[in-house]
């Protein structure tokens, strides 16, 4: 199910603005991946990428490969819907859908895909909601609008939604900025929880968290406002927390730099 | 000096205390009554003017009162944000003022000619000296008209609003958005004889052996060309409400952006644009000169809003307004509180059947 992905000299670009300039790293599949590094870095322009999320904005684009399994996603022949439907996206803040019930917005991803049939939803709605971990909390009142939860239920929800699709990749866009320490451990539990199926990316500020959940961690880093971002080191965990190749991940790690 | 000792002395906090007298309701009353007495003592006393000056003048003491009573007891600072919430209130009913007396003055005139004739007749053989006569063709008139207009301008007018915040991009958008607001501002009249030259005219004779005919539906294109600029604006501004990452979390799940635009965007934008719409339907049924130019007016019941001249409420209470009989005025009256009343009724089952969709 999960897969790999391979950047490969990936700069993206918004107008003439550089934002990120050639990133390469490989994301093996089943594992938690972290990008760090100071605000304005391209680490969320990195990660919409992945999914194609990125040309949303307009004069938006991309130059290098990026490859899901040996695919180039940014092929002319590749559709951009069915790219998303294997690479799911969780937001920073979360985004359930207003006019939607606790219910409606777990499965919106089937229904608005086609998914008529009552029974297969019931069953993706649970399944998904006890994946998220919110299946207790909301299982009485599934009719009640999902805006009415509180923050990191709701962003539990947009996990739910999230995973209900079956993707094979799901990002992360700093999951947990707006969410307090109990929501926010929720939420790592249930990464580890999902990280027997999906690859999972991950975009965070929070260093301990890097630290705690991922397998892999990418440090990026600009050197300075207007210059495009770049990724400094991609290793494991341990060896970015603990012994660092590159001087500026140091000290970017203990705290002496952004 | 720290902000708390700029207040008034001896009146109220210092940096060791933050309580503060408060001026009493009766005192604010008091003054109330004080300032009317003596405005009303000034003016009739003088003769200079009638119970209008009273109260203006009534407002102005009240306010000069309150501030010097407020002043010595809780402070400049405090003084001020009572005579601002005052001139806020008093501002606020002088805005409703208009409108209580539109409808009082429709509802007492109107209700003269409020009976089962005026609902169920027409015009049609009715002379100066008739007491009875209705207005069943101009309500006919006025659905029909009205009706088409909508069926035709909203599809349209959300289709391209769509078009300008989902998918426009760069001068063609801006051109369109740009005649979109040009059109904001034609006159009626011009809608109307823009259908009287290109239909009434030209078209309207190929289906009618080479004679024009006025028609309802010439009133309801004129009407259209009128609606489709509001409900373009109104729908376009609300669409651009709705936040971005909406989308975008639709995106993510592998939606597309046609069914994202239908399933997400509308129904979250659904109730302003209900609102965008009826601001529309009501201006539209409003309209007397582009019906008097393409539809004509009629005197009898003409259900076929295809062929043949047609009335509608607001052309009827025009032509009642302006005829010589002593009848005719309060049919003006009553046509006019059922148009506010219908468009009124109209607003709210929309707003009803818009929140009906939402999640409580």
């Amino acid at each position: 199910m999960a897969k790999r992905i391979e950047a490969s000299n990936v700069s993206s670009y918004y107008g003439s603005f550089k934002a990120i300039d050639s990133i390469s790293m490989t994301v093996e599949p089943k594992t938690i991946t972290a990008l760090i590094g100071p605000s304005g870095c391209g680490k969320s322009t990195f990660l919409r990428s992945i999914n194609r999320m990125h040309e949303v904005l307009p004069n938006a684009r991309i130059e290098g490969r990026l490859t899901i399994d040996d695919q180039n996603i940014y092929d002319p022949d590749v559709d951009v819907t069915a790219v998303r439907r294997m690479i799911g996206m969780v937001f920073q803040r979360p985004n359930p859908f207003p006019t939607m019930s606790i219910y409606e917005n777990a499965v919106a991803g089937l229904k608005l895909n086609g998914v008529k049939k009552k029974s297969l939803l019931d069953d993706a709605a649970e399944k998904s909601l006890r994946s998220a971990n919110l299946w207790d909390e909301v299982k009485d009142r599934l009719n009640r609008p999902g805006a009415g939860l509180s923050g990191g239920q709701q962003q539990r929800l947009c996990i739910a939604r999230t995973i209900a699709v079956q993707p094979q990749v799901v990002l992360m866009d700093e999951p947990c900025s707006a969410l307090d320490p109990i929501s926010t451990l929720a939420i790592e539990d249930l990464m580890f929880k999902l990280k027997d199926q999906f690859t999972i990316i991950i975009v965070t500020h929070n260093m301990q968290q890097a630290a705690r959940v991922s397998d892999k961690t990418g440090f990026f880093s600009i050197d300075k406002t207007g210059e495009p971002g770049r990724l400094i080191e991609y290793a494991d965990t341990q060896k970015i927390f603990s012994n660092p190749t590159e001087k500026k991940t140091e000290d970017y790690i203990t705290g002496r730099f952004g | 000096m720290s902000l708390l000792e700029r207040e008034t002395d001896g009146v109220i906090m210092t940096p060791d205390n933050i309580r503060t007298k408060k001026l009493p309701l009766v005192a604010e009353l008091g003054v109330a009554v004080v300032a009317l007495v003596v405005a009303a003592a000034l003016v009739l006393g003088t003769g200079i003017g009638n119970w209008v000056l009273v109260v203006f003048l009534g407002i102005v003491f009240y306010l000069v009162g309150l501030f010097v009573a407020a002043s010595r007891v809780e402070g400049k600072r405090s003084a001020k944000n009572k005579i601002w919430r005052t001139m806020i209130y008093a501002a606020c009913l002088l805005a409703i003022l208009p409108l209580a007396s539109v409808v009082w003055t429709l509802v007492s005139k109107g209700a003269a000619r409020l009976d089962g004739d005026f609902f169920g007749s027409s015009m049609n053989n009715i002379g100066a000296r008739d007491a009875n006569g209705g207005a069943y063709h101009a309500i006919i008139g006025t659905l029909e008209q009205v009706g088409i207009a909508t069926l035709l301008a909203v599809p349209l007018g959300v289709l391209g609003a769509i078009y300008l915040v989902e998918y426009g991009r760069g001068k063609f958008a801006l051109t369109v958005r740009f005649f979109v607001d040009v059109m904001t501002g034609i006159p009626s009249i011009v809608a109307g004889l823009f259908v009287l030259a290109f239909w009434v005219l030209i078209v309207s004779p190929w289906f009618n052996d080479g004679t024009p005919r006025f028609s309802g539906f010439a009133a309801s294109l004129a009407l259209t060309v009128l609606m489709l600029p509001t409900i373009v604006r109104s729908t376009e501004e609300m669409l651009r409400l709705v936040p971005g990452p909406l989308r975008e979390g639709a995106y993510a799940l592998g939606v597309p952006q046609w069914k994202t635009i239908l399933k997400v965007v509308l129904p979250t934008a659904l109730p302003g644009i209900v609102t965008g719409v009826m601001l529309a339907v009501a201006r539209a049924a409003g309209e007397t000169a582009p019906v008097l130019l393409v539809a004509g007016g009629a005197a009898a019941i003409n259900m076929d809003p295809f062929a043949g001249n047609q009335s509608s409420l607001s052309l009827f209470v025009y032509q009642q307004a302006g005829d010589a009989s002593r009848y005719a005025p309060d049919r003006a009256w009553t046509a006019a509180l059922t148009l506010v009343a219908l468009v009124l009724i109209l607003t709210i089952a929309a707003k009803l059947l818009a929140r009906r969709n939402r999640l409580s």
